[in-house]
């Protein structure tokens, strides 16, 4: 018991430093003081319901990405069927029940045909994407594989994330977190957000750019019935552009979209005094942009967003130098908003806010200034309690509970965790359990020298029938706050990593440093009763 | 210097004498308060409800304007019944607002909802400063309710397997009814008093599991270990031994557990207040439990003190017989 090698004593003393000394720049920094750069500077993050921001959980809307799937397939299959030579032709195509089908007029085409879609029903080659079947000789029905469409999402989160960073970045916040979590959903955090409001209406658009030709065939009470002509599509007007409640028709192939601009500035025409944004076509957007307008001139065409009509001019002349206006009564705001969701490039596909969590910075500062001061008095209390009932013993757990925290806070600082509110009441937890490895040595040396052990036997058998219970309930409790953080979310992890470092931390200074400070003391003055 | 004693030296106290009026009332207890969770139910929070809660602080006014804002918010579109209390502060408020059946299936209704009500809010009060806003679609509010229910099962019984193989197979079952009762008491507090079921709570009971757990195996130990030292001892007797003996570590550390944890729940934030509040009751049903449930039960499971010695199996005596040392 007394002998603590030199070694041992150095190692003890090298581990608590270290942790003590890394929690430093989290202290010096709360306190207001700089650390000083040349200096690494670990330091605890506190959590966005601490340091004020707006945490928000989207979700894409997957079956969009079906249905865009289908209709890039629609197109594949005209092309390729059209430039075929000699041409195959077909009919009644359709895209019902998240298939394509269509009628071959010849059946003797079907394997020309087949040939055409084969490198595009592989993919990429190493997944088939779509199945390809021929019923009743000449209709092919093309089903898109579960993999196909895993893939296809997949590549859709991967650049909506990419958007909706290019977004935020725009709007100059500091370091916002976007993460993809599970399949269809992207986790947004941005600390210090003043509106979060503006953040989700940038987020809430697609930003999906379409041209389409207006349908001058169509009847026009057949397109207020909602009645589409063959090849042609309903779309409404949307909100605020004085044509609300009304439709158009346009032609549902052959239009450009808006995924090929290089550049989209908000502006103001200066002949109509109008807000407007002004995008720049890449080279291929402007050559189709120019063969459309070329091939149209004196036709009206519609600019969709998102699937609602913004204005439907006519094409006055030919548009060749890859510029062109939108115009749609804008406020300069969603002039704006519309002109960074276009540069950052649209969202593959559409997504929601189904969790947010928004805290204001002067609520965190009030939450961490509240637990402060709790967490002052509770140590305050148990420290008396200590030394009051355990003398001498006390102090040496007093000083453990202290190291212990400071040790807690430097390993939080190292692994980069976050500190969040549920974390504040992990840290008072921490403070009020960790006591209770020394409680059980020192009520265990108390039974000890009660039944008439002598001094250094009595501390001895203190430490080593109390540790068994000590580990077994640590574990325990490391079971249990180690299954929290693995369901819990976001604050409620916070909790559980702080309960969990705790537990290390308590048990390394409830256990061997309190022991080396007890050998020590008994080595040096060899007492023969103790006051405990 | 006179050092404090909690607990005098020597105490014997019958605890096992009333063990099977304390088991029953126990008992009455775990079904009652499932009683109150299904028939009073439990006031869920936005995270397992869904919907809306948001706080905010009437910066120029000394009281919030609770029955105006009840009256103005309910008039809000696919707002229900809102729940607007003080919260903290004169001048604070939480406004909750529950997801309407109309936002089934519908996961942006959730966002929708808190832009109506945050815009009529910014609207209405020209000092209103809003701190928080939580905002649970109902997709969401199932997944975590899921979760909830898995993490608290998981850890029970993870915990009470690694009792099992640490002791006897008695001492785990005795450490999960414990826990049970524990688990079930709060959440009859929570049903019986309507207080906000949120996330928070679920950290404060898997950290109640925790706890009372300590108890529970602190006085297991003991039993153990006065098992294998008085071996002709009745196990009432031992059991009653054993808990007096710890009985001064029970009361110190439920003591310091306490007085870390009042400041908080006194002085510290509002929104910790269910969670500190829970794990606090946990700590007194936590430390009861352990005493008046998990250790009697060891008498009806019939631990003996051959629990802990090897026992001679089947193989074991046929070798025995077969070498003639039988």
């Amino acid at each position: 018991m007394l002998d603590f090698p030199l070694w041992k004593k150095l190692m003890l003393w090298g581990i608590t430093l270290a942790a003590v000394i890394a929690a430093l720049p989290s202290l010096t920094n709360s306190a207001g003081i700089d650390w000083p750069d040349e200096l690494p500077d670990p330091m605890v993050n506190l959590g966005l319901d601490l340091a004020g921001g707006s945490h928000l959980l989207l979700e894409a809307e997957v079956r969009e990405i079906g249905a865009q799937q289908l209709e890039n397939m629609e197109e594949t299959v005209r092309r390729e069927m059209r430039g075929a030579t000699p041409r195959i032709r077909i009919g009644d195509i359709s895209t019902r029940d998240g298939q394509l089908s269509f009628i071959l007029s010849e059946a003797a085409d079907i394997d020309r045909a087949r040939g055409l879609l084969e490198p595009y029903i592989m993919g990429d080659g190493l997944t088939r994407e779509w199945d390809l079947e021929v019923v009743d000789t000449q209709r092919m029905v093309l089903t898109p594989t579960e993999q196909g469409l895993e893939a296809r999402i997949d590549d859709a989160m991967e650049s909506a994330t990419e958007v909706v960073r290019r977004r935020i970045d725009d709007l100059g916040t500091r370091e916002p977190t976007i993460i993809r979590q599970g399949d269809t959903r992207i986790v947004v955090q941005v600390p210090g957000l003043e509106d979060p409001d503006a953040l989700k209406d940038l987020l809430g658009q697609t930003a999906q750019l379409e041209f389409k030709l207006v349908d001058k065939d169509a009847l026009p009470s057949n397109v207020q019935a909602g009645i589409a002509p063959p090849g042609s599509q309903i779309v409404p007007y949307a909100p605020g552009t004085g044509f609300e409640g009304q439709f158009e028709a346009v032609e549902r192939l052959g239009g450009i979209r808006g995924d090929s601009l290089t550049n989209a500035q908000a502006g103001v025409d200066p002949q109509t005094n109008e807000n407007v944004v002004d995008i720049t076509f890449d080279a291929q957007g402007g050559a189709r942009f120019a063969k459309l307008s070329t091939e149209n001139v004196g036709e009206r065409f519609a600019i969709i967003l998102d699937g609602e009509v913004i204005s439907a001019p006519y094409f006055r002349e030919r548009i060749l130098g890859g510029r062109a206006q939108i115009s749609g009564s804008f406020t300069a705001e969603s002039a704006n908003n519309l002109a960074i969701s276009l540069r950052s490039g649209a969202l593959p596909v559409p997504l929601t806010v189904i969790e947010e969590r928004t805290v204001g910075p002067d609520l965190g500062a009030d939450s961490i200034r509240r637990g402060m001061i709790a967490m002052l008095i509770g140590s305050l209390a148990v420290i008396a309690l200590m030394m009051a009932t355990y003398g001498r013993f006390g102090v040496y757990a007093t000083i453990a509970l202290v190291f212990n925290v400071a040790m807690l806070l430097g390993i939080m600082a190292v692994l980069n965790t976050t500190l969040t509110l549920p974390g504040i009441a992990g840290f008072v937890l921490t403070v009020g359990a960790a006591v209770d490895a020394n409680v059980l040595i020192n009520e265990r040396i108390r039974e000890e020298r009660k039944r008439g052990r002598k001094v250094v036997t009595a501390v001895e058998t203190g430490y080593k029938e109390a540790s068994r219970a000590i580990y077994d309930a640590n574990i325990t409790n490391f079971i249990s706050a180690v299954l929290l953080g693995l369901f819990g979310s976001g604050p409620i992890r916070g909790f559980a990593v702080v309960l969990i470092l705790g537990l290390f931390t308590s048990v390394f200074t409830a256990l061997p440093l309190t022991r080396m400070w007890v050998a020590g003391w008994l080595r040096k003055t060899r007492p023969a009763d103790l006051n405990i | 210097m006179r050092l404090l004693k909690l607990v005098p030296a020597d105490t014997n106290i019958k605890f096992l004498k009333l063990r099977v009026p304390f088991f029953f009332a126990s008992v009455l207890l775990v079904a009652a308060s499932w009683g109150l969770v299904f028939f009073n139910g439990l006031n869920l929070g936005v995270d397992f409800a869904g919907g809306q809660e948001i706080q905010a602080t009437f910066t120029d006014s000394a009281e919030a304007p609770v029955p105006e804002l009840r009256e103005s918010i309910g008039a809000i579109e696919g707002v229900g019944d809102p729940v607007v209390q003080r919260f903290g502060e004169a001048n604070q408020v939480s406004i909750r607002v529950k997801l309407p059946p109309e936002a089934e299936g519908n996961p942006a209704f959730a966002d929708e909802l808190t832009t109506r009500i945050t815009g009529a809010l910014e609207a209405g009060y020209d000092d209103i400063q809003i701190d928080a806003v939580n905002s649970v679609s109902g997709k969401v509010s199932g997944e975590f309710r899921q979760d909830a229910i898995l993490a608290l099962l998981a850890a029970m019984v993870a915990v009470a397997l690694y009792i099992w193989i640490r002791f006897e197979w008695q001492f785990g079952a005795g450490a999960l009814f414990a826990l049970f009762h524990d688990v079930s008491l709060t959440l009859g507090l929570f049903a019986l008093f309507q207080l906000e079921f949120s996330l928070q709570i679920i950290a404060a009971i898997l950290a109640i599991i925790g706890y009372s757990l300590n108890d529970t195996i602190v006085v297991f130990d003991r039993i153990r270990e006065n098992l294998k030292k008085y071996r002709k001892m009745q196990l009432p007797e031992l059991l009653d031994l054993s808990i007096n003996e710890t009985l001064a570590r029970t009361v110190m550390t439920s003591l310091t557990l306490l007085v870390a944890l009042l400041p908080l729940l006194l002085f510290g934030p509002a929104s910790l207040f269910g969670l500190v509040a829970a794990i606090t009751f946990g700590l007194f049903v936590g430390t009861y439990s352990s005493v008046y449930l998990a250790a009697p039960i060891l008498i009806w499971l019939g631990v003996t003190s051959n629990s802990f010695v090897p026992q001679e199996s089947e193989a074991d005596r046929q070798e025995k017989i077969a070498r003639g040392e039988a």
